[in-house]
């Protein structure tokens, strides 16, 4: 196993000569798919089994879920804007998109809590029938998602913001970054198989 | 041999590439504004044929394949996969293809196959 020196850090590499941090980063992201593929197997097989309602076609709101749709993609535009900058020394502009990402990661998380508020004062919990729990756990799974995403972006702006964040410590943002993507091609499937596929 | 002559990882190929290490390259920030538009265009897209009567008969193909493009187009630019060494792709397409299988033999076994009986 080989280290290389990156302006004073270490960065750990496997016998493929790839960062091991990187690498493993992949392994844990391939596990997390299999853990979505669950999620949503039993909401494809559950969310028209329910015998008392609200149903889901009486809930769901396409247009609202769109716009949160956009924003999240957008976050994902500012994280590799945010990474492009950093791994370029900027200090400005790193610090930004690091910011801007957390934002609109905040912003889609607040359009979940009004999607499952409005739920809620329309009789949908997660023990009222089958759509409840299962659209309850994969979409709120999600959310926990988002959540860690925007907490660990927030301890990166911090660093960023104190100058500890140079160009040769990108690798934490990078992996951050596959984080916050994952998070995004998650919802790209869950947007369309839980919201526009009935 | 070696696993690292296996796995290399890929040169800079295109002008504006640029990365933190040696090697380790990937698109400017033109492309990136690019592909956000794109993935923009395809889910406006998505939303316009959920609300076409018309189309509500080849709805699910034409929402699976745009949604399976935009997976794509966020693993291959945003997160890079065009760029890094194989290796990354097959540690995350492996698991995920798996579970794609899981979901759509999940569908068939409780959704599809006690229809056709």
């Amino acid at each position: 196993m080989a280290t290389v020196e990156l302006s004073g850090h270490p960065a750990v590499r496997t016998a493929t000569g790839l960062p091991m941090l990187k690498l493993g980063f992949w392994v844990f992201l391939g596990s997390e798919t299999l853990f979505f593929g669950s999620l949503i197997s039993a909401y494809m097989v559950y969310k028209h089994e329910s015998v008392v309602g609200p149903y889901s076609h009486e809930l769901l709101n396409i247009p609202l879920t769109s716009v949160s749709t956009f924003v999240l993609l957008m976050s994902s535009l500012a994280m590799v804007l945010a990474l492009d900058n950093v791994q370029r020394g900027s200090r400005r502009w790193g610090p930004f998109w690091i910011a801007m990402t957390a934002a609109l990661g905040s912003l889609f998380l607040g359009f979940q809590a009004y999607e499952f508020t409005h739920f809620y004062h329309e009789g949908l919990t997660l023990q009222t029938n089958l759509f409840g729990s299962s659209f309850f756990v994969l979409t709120g799974f999600h959310g926990a998602h988002v959540t860690i995403g925007v907490l660990w972006l927030l301890l990166l702006l911090v660093q960023a913001l104190r100058g500890q964040l140079p160009p040769g410590k990108a690798l934490q943002l990078e992996v951050a970054g596959l984080y916050w993507h994952f998070v995004d091609v998650v919802w790209i499937a869950i947007f369309t198989l839980v919201y526009l596929i009935e | 041999m070696a696993l690292s002559e296996a796995y290399p990882e890929p040169q800079p190929q295109e002008a504006g590439v640029h990365g933190t290490e040696p090697g380790h390259a990937h698109a400017g920030w033109k492309t990136y504004v690019v592909v956000g538009v794109i993935l923009t265009v395809i889910t406006a897209l998505e939303v316009a044929i959920f609300y076409i009567p018309a189309l509500h008969g080849v709805m699910v193909p034409i929402l699976l394949a745009l949604s399976g493009a935009k997976f794509f187009i966020v693993a291959l630019w945003y997160m890079h996969l065009k760029y890094d060494s194989r290796l990354f792709s097959q540690v995350f397409f492996a698991p995920l293809s798996l579970a794609v299988l899981v979901v759509i033999g999940m569908v068939m076994l409780f959704k599809v196959l006690p229809g056709l009986r």
